[in-house]
């Protein structure tokens, strides 16, 4: 079977699946060897978040994709350009971290330059602020959309209820690309005690809201998938959901191991055993692309390793916009 | 001679014409209502939300976010409650990013009892909203106040909560909003006419806004609304008018009584509470939100701490009393928050008690 999108693109896809897949098994060991307190992320989500991360309209301001991610989103990050290092430094909490300054947890990004709006560890609550983005952008001449993503077992909280509610109404439709990463297992409790549907995407019918649900494995079906959404979102400037089938490799974070999980499917082996049957890439290119990654996260925690952590003198700045030193 | 829903109202028409505003909504906000207490009557960026205070809270936080400035409101802040994690979320937007991402949006919602509203429309919201860093928070006790702290809110590049004590919406004020129809009765008349919405059929109505100007009052800073020398009372909302009034009467009977309205509860006019402190060395705080890690009793503490030998007198919290709401029947209500009486009896104990 041959793929549809060109030679360049699926290296480029391959090259930042590996990336995101090395940056979050870099991010695991550092955990497991006391350079951080807690690791959570998206190994699994690969295939879906690459894709995603190269057709955002990156920017800063209405006229740019706002990105209301949650904490799998790694592999967005990258595909937009983040640098590996940086995640190393939110792991570490150090003073350099650049998406909060040693203050919060790994793969909670923030970064105004991109429209990324502060990832927060509340399950779901992104889904309301993406209202708001959303409804700046109803703005006429307005180009951006807005892109919120979460997992399935948040989508019990009514704050999924109220991004759909808000984003299909007649008198102010909103320009929401809604997605829901479904790995069927929210921290330890399946599906089947969360939800009784057979789609969480059904959900979006009742609200007359397009939706679409797509193996979250396969590059390709998500490539075109998040294409057809994201088309659909900045023509129409009405909402859309897409649900993801993914995968969730290495647990719910370190809290439950974060030790690869044996049966889950890896769409990173499905992608790369395809380009070696098309003949895109050879077993020896993919090997190389994962050996340099290697190599070079170890020498990037390594340098981390010897960056300043913040000083305890800091905790007041910034309460407020500008403001330095205890404010009362 | 506007009062204070009017007052607010005309700042919201300000903050649209000149700083900004482009978002003011809520339950039942946008027309034909224009607020159950019609405070956005005649605004042109007003509509209304789904009855969803997660949904309001939200879009408050996302619209900052994408640098567009709003107002919403929570219809009565005792359905604000389900948002609290939000309001955590958006108090810390700044701080949790390092100072990246600036978060200046404006909450506001009705407070506090005095209007015989049951127990779903009595609840106050100060103690629990002080306990939220990173909002700016002000509540004003007179229209004047009310406009000025709306404008200093929609300057902000903080989230700021404006909390209006619903008891005061339609108290007069005693002085003038600039540009406001003189303090007459002409005046008020012509103010009505002009911006207060007709009963009945609205939908081709106007308002015809008087030519306003800016008047900012600054955040974090407080008022002293009566001068004494004996006792002070820290008051902010409706009892700033009935610690006002006690003042007045106890000058009467030779006891000299000091009223600050706070104004902002955060960043608070520590200053101005100290000083007075140190003159009269008696101070009472008070406020209607109920008495248990109520926010006058950080300040007590902060007066413990700092002037405790300096006091002539046990410094007294007098709030609300620790009950799950305030109940509808009049002795209910009036047992529930501290009325004049009970200000003027703390007073005269206060100042009887001897070092």
């Amino acid at each position: 079977m041959k793929f549809k999108l060109e030679p360049k693109r699926l290296i480029q896809i391959h090259n930042l699946m590996v990336k995101s897949r090395i940056l979050e098994e870099r991010l695991i060991r550092m955990y497991k060897q006391n350079d951080g307190y807690f690791w959570i992320g998206g190994p699994g989500e690969e295939a879906f978040s690459v894709p995603l991360g190269l057709q955002v309209n990156k920017g800063m301001g209405i006229d740019h994709d706002f990105l209301h991610l949650h904490y799998r989103s790694l592999p967005i990050m990258m595909s937009m350009g983040a640098e590996p290092i940086d995640s190393m430094r939110q792991m570490k909490s150090t003073a350099t971290d650049p998406y909060s300054g040693g203050r919060n947890f790994a793969n909670h990004y923030s970064k105004r330059d991109w429209n990324v709006v502060p990832v927060s560890s509340t399950i779901e609550t992104q889904y309301v602020t993406a209202v708001g983005t959303a409804i700046a952008q109803t703005k006429k001449g307005c180009k951006g959309i807005t892109i919120v993503n979460g997992g399935d077992a948040g989508t019990s909280e009514g704050d999924f209820a109220s991004a759909l509610i808000w984003s299909s109404r007649p008198a102010l439709q909103l320009p929401m690309l809604m997605i829901v990463t479904n790995n069927e297992i929210g921290i330890s409790t399946p599906l089947r005690y969360q939800f009784g549907g057979s789609f969480v995407s059904d959900r979006a019918r009742s609200f007359g809201i397009e939706q679409m649900v797509i193996n979250g494995n396969d590059v390709e079906e998500c490539w075109q998938g998040i294409q057809e959404a994201m088309k659909y979102v900045r023509e129409e400037r009405k909402p859309f959901v897409v649900e993801a089938r993914v995968s969730r490799l290495y647990g719910h974070s370190s809290a439950s191991g974060a030790n690869l999980v044996p049966g889950e499917v890896d769409s990173l082996v499905i992608f790369e055993k395809k380009l070696e049957e098309t003949k895109i890439m050879t077993r020896a290119q993919m090997d190389k692309v994962r050996e340099d990654y290697t190599a070079s996260m170890l020498e990037l925690s390594k340098q981390v390793k010897n960056e300043p952590m913040p000083s305890g003198d800091t905790i007041y700045d910034h309460v407020y916009y500008g403001q330095k030193g205890r404010y009362w | 001679m506007a009062n204070m829903a009017q007052a607010i109202r005309m700042a919201l028409h300000y903050g649209e014409q000149n700083l900004g505003l482009e978002h003011i909504f809520g339950e039942d906000v946008g027309p034909p209502l224009g607020g159950v207490f019609t405070c956005t009557q005649g605004l042109t960026k007003t509509w209304n939300s789904p009855l969803d205070e997660r949904g309001i809270v939200g879009a408050a936080i996302g619209l900052s976010f994408a640098n567009t400035r709003c107002v919403a409101e929570i219809q009565f802040c005792d359905y604000i409650y389900n948002t609290i994690d939000l309001l955590k979320l958006g108090g810390m937007s700044t701080w949790a990013t390092n100072g990246d991402w600036p978060s200046p949006f404006t909450i506001m919602t009705p407070v506090g009892a005095g209007i015989r509203g049951s127990i779903y429309h009595s609840h106050s919201f100060d103690a629990m909203m002080t306990h939220i860093p990173g909002f700016k928070i002000v509540m004003p006790s007179n229209p004047l106040d009310a406009y000025g702290l709306m404008l200093a809110c929609l300057k902000e590049q903080n989230p700021t909560m404006y909390m209006k004590p619903k008891a005061l919406l339609r108290v007069e004020g005693e002085d003038q909003i600039p540009g406001e129809p003189p303090l007459t009765a002409e005046g008020k008349k012509q103010l009505k006419e002009m911006i207060d919405a007709p009963l009945g059929d609205r939908s081709a109505w106007k308002p015809k806004w008087p030519n306003l100007t800016d008047y900012t009052v600054e955040i974090g800073k407080g008022k002293i609304v009566h001068s004494g020398d004996q006792v002070t009372i820290v008051t902010y909302g409706r009892h700033v008018l009935m610690a006002r009034d006690v003042a007045v009467q106890l000058a009467a009977e030779g006891i000299s009584v000091e009223v600050i309205d706070m104004r902002t509860l955060w960043p608070y006019d520590w200053a101005m509470i100290s000083g007075s402190i140190l003159k009269t060395k008696r101070v009472i705080f008070l406020n209607e939100d109920t008495e248990v890690t109520n926010f006058g009793e950080h300040l007590l503490r902060r007066t413990i701490e700092e002037h405790f030998y300096i006091l002539h007198a046990r410094p007294r919290l007098l709030a609300g009393a620790f009950v799950p709401g305030v109940g509808l029947a009049d002795n209910l209500e009036m047992a529930s928050v501290p009325q004049m009486n009970d200000i003027a009896q703390a007073c005269r104990e206060i100042i009887a008690e001897q070092p």
